[in-house]
């Protein structure tokens, strides 16, 4: 059984005129648990906005997004927040660390809204990045490049069971860029959760042998190109 | 847990002005709380220091200044009374015991006031009688001896055996000392009242000073009266204020209660002051968790990506803006102890009265949960603010 299945996901925006403008339009979509699946996005194509609607940060207009069994579109908000903590992980392009906390406070609170907190796991999965002599660092003391790190062990606090990184080396320079994403690669690996990245930088999708175009499944960006 | 960590961290990421809205609520609840419990305090310490005395009795003429001038050796007589009323009111069967007092000299300052030894045996408080501690004693009433008040003898460096001469007036005026010697042969133990303020000489002492009117030398300035009972005690003052114009009782707690009700107006326009103080503390409160929620938007919108209901977020503002005003309460008692210290010393060395400025008080629990409530509405606005975020909109960094 698909750890996550989409069906004709549709969401709109409004538009300053009082319009409506589709962004996705997307009948199907699947993955399977450990599965590890690159998204190519170019700008524009509603990468973001799908990612968005598999964590139930927003609600579809229509459609079905069911998520370890639990459709994130039928579930109210409380219920969404509730599953986002315990079953995904979010790796942002801008890291979204909380700058007034350590790493290892990050970290563990992203727990504590998950799983609970648990330093042994938090300082062991900041070790797993290789930041375990950084573990009192705020994260405006460090480069960006481990910041990214940090922000991988953050989601994998919670042992979710899919993480969504959204171009998650956009930041980096190449070489910091495929060394943190060999480790969201192989941190997922290792503890069996499903990831669904999207990045428009080749060189990253050429390591997937799961790629796909967000483009060729998005038909509201086809419309749009029509 | 996490709603506390939230908390305590924006707390020292915007520290200057947790700061300085703490302090400002800390001002409000330490005003609020010493106005009301000075007042309070100093009434109920007013009415208790009566020296074990119900009433007094003078010369025709104020009530308050009365007891003012007998009791507190705060004001002047309004004047004397023939030596034939005290004779006179210790028949009376509804007095238990009367004592003469006469003013009118000073030793630096310090009021001298003659009196009879039975002053001292009156009790000033439940089984407690004025104590003259060994080598002391009482001065021979025909002698030219003092007993000296606890407080008037540290303040004025005297001790038993010592010799003064006592100066004309209830001012202090070095050109009008009296050339009589009196000899100190006792000092009161404190008694927390008016009485450790005064320097205690025989009755005749004063009225035979040189320098004084002769014609008056047997005139009193007040008699102090002990009722067999309050109620009888009302009866007799009745009487005498109405069957008589030269005569004035005055019953002292009464008298003092309705002194300080004079200046109840007084501590409602500075508890309305400090209330406005609270108020405008909270509105400062509400502004600067305001201001910085703009700022914060990214924060709450990755909170809320991590898994944070709405009403966590609301939560933790509410919660900050609590801890705000609670911090502000808790420096808001440092500034209680310290304006109730001053309040005390103050009352003690011009009335030799003493309030304990850490007595308890109801406003001591009322103001401080108030003040914390009004901090907490304060936070409602910017919570709702934090509530509403829109999460997907603010996780991408605004430049």
């Amino acid at each position: 059984m698909p750890l996550l299945e989409i069906k004709n996901l549709r969401k709109s925006y409004r538009t300053p005129d009082g319009g409506s403008q589709t962004v996705l339009d997307v009948p199907t979509l699947s993955l399977e648990p450990s599965q590890q699946v690159a998204l190519r996005g170019s700008s524009g194509t509603g990468k973001t906005t799908l990612l968005n609607c598999i964590a139930g940060i927003l609600t579809p207009d229509n459609g079905s997004i069911l998520l370890n069994d639990r459709d994130m579109a039928a579930l109210n908000e409380s219920e969404r927040d509730q599953v986002r903590a315990e079953n995904t992980g979010f790796i942002f392009q801008t890291f979204n660390l909380l700058q007034g906390y350590t790493c290892l406070e990050n970290v563990l609170l992203g727990m504590n809204f998950g799983r609970g907190p648990d330093k042994d796991l938090a300082e062991k999965l900041l070790r797993r990045v290789g930041l375990e002599d950084r573990l009192r660092y705020r994260p405006s003391q460090l480069s960006v490049g481990q910041q990214q790190r940090v922000a991988v062990a953050r989601a994998l606090a919670n042992q979710p069971k899919l993480v969504l990184a959204d171009e998650p080396t956009g930041n980096l320079d190449p070489r910091n860029a495929q060394e943190v994403l060999k480790l969201i690669r192989e941190i997922c690996g290792e503890n069996e959760a499903a990831l669904l990245l999207v990045s428009h930088d080749q060189s990253v999708l050429d390591q997937f042998d799961d790629s796909l175009n967000l483009a060729d499944l998005n038909r509201a960006v086809q419309r749009e190109a029509a | 847990m996490t709603l506390w960590l939230i908390v305590r961290k924006s707390l020292r990421q915007h520290a200057l002005s947790t700061v300085i809205t703490s302090l400002s609520i800390a001002l409000a609840a330490g005003l609020l709380m010493s106005i009301i419990a000075v007042k309070d305090q100093s009434m109920h310490a007013f009415t208790n220091v009566t020296g074990g005395f119900h009433a007094v009795m003078g010369s025709r003429g104020s009530k308050l200044s009365l007891v003012l001038f007998s009791v507190f050796h705060m004001d002047k007589a309004p004047g004397t009374l023939p030596w034939k009323d005290f004779e006179d009111i210790q028949e009376n069967k509804r007095i238990k015991t009367a004592v003469p007092i006469v003013v009118g000299d000073n030793f630096k300052g310090f009021r001298i006031v003659g009196t009879t030894t039975d002053f001292f045996r009156v009790e000033y408080d439940e089984g407690r009688a004025h104590e003259i501690p060994s080598p002391g004693r009482l001065f021979n009433p025909n002698s030219q001896e003092a007993v000296i008040g606890s407080h008037a003898a540290r303040r004025l460096g005297l001790g038993i055996g010592d010799k003064f001469q006592p100066y004309h007036g209830l001012d202090y005026n070095p050109a009008e000392k009296h050339d009589t010697d009196y000899v100190v042969v006792g000092i009161l133990s404190p008694s927390n009242t008016p009485a450790d303020q005064v320097i205690w000489i025989p009755l005749k002492g004063l009225q035979n000073m040189p320098g004084h009117d002769s014609a008056k030398n047997t005139d009193v300035s007040a008699i102090l009266l002990e009722f067999t009972s309050l109620t009888l005690g009302a009866q007799f003052s009745d009487q005498v204020n109405k069957s008589t114009q030269t005569k004035t009782v005055a019953m002292i707690a009464p008298e003092v209660t309705s002194f300080f009700q004079r200046f109840e107006w007084l501590r409602i326009v500075l508890s309305v002051m400090a209330g406005l103080v609270a108020l405008v503390a909270a509105g400062g409160i509400l502004a600067s968790l305001h201001n910085t929620m703009n700022e914060r938007r990214r924060e709450i919108a990755i909170l809320r990506a991590l898994g944070a209901r709405r009403g966590t977020v609301f939560g933790a503002i509410i919660l900050e803006s609590t801890a705000i005003a609670a911090i502000g309460v808790l420096i808001g008692f440092l500034f209680y102890a310290g304006f109730m210290t001053t309040a005390a010393h103050y009352i003690a060395e011009m009335a030799g009265v003493v309030i304990n400025p850490l007595q308890p008080h109801p406003v001591l629990a009322a103001a401080p949960l108030s003040i914390i409530a009004l901090g907490a509405l304060a936070g409602i606005l910017p919570a709702l603010k934090a509530y509403r975020t829109d999460v997907a909109e603010n996780l991408i960094p605004q430049s």
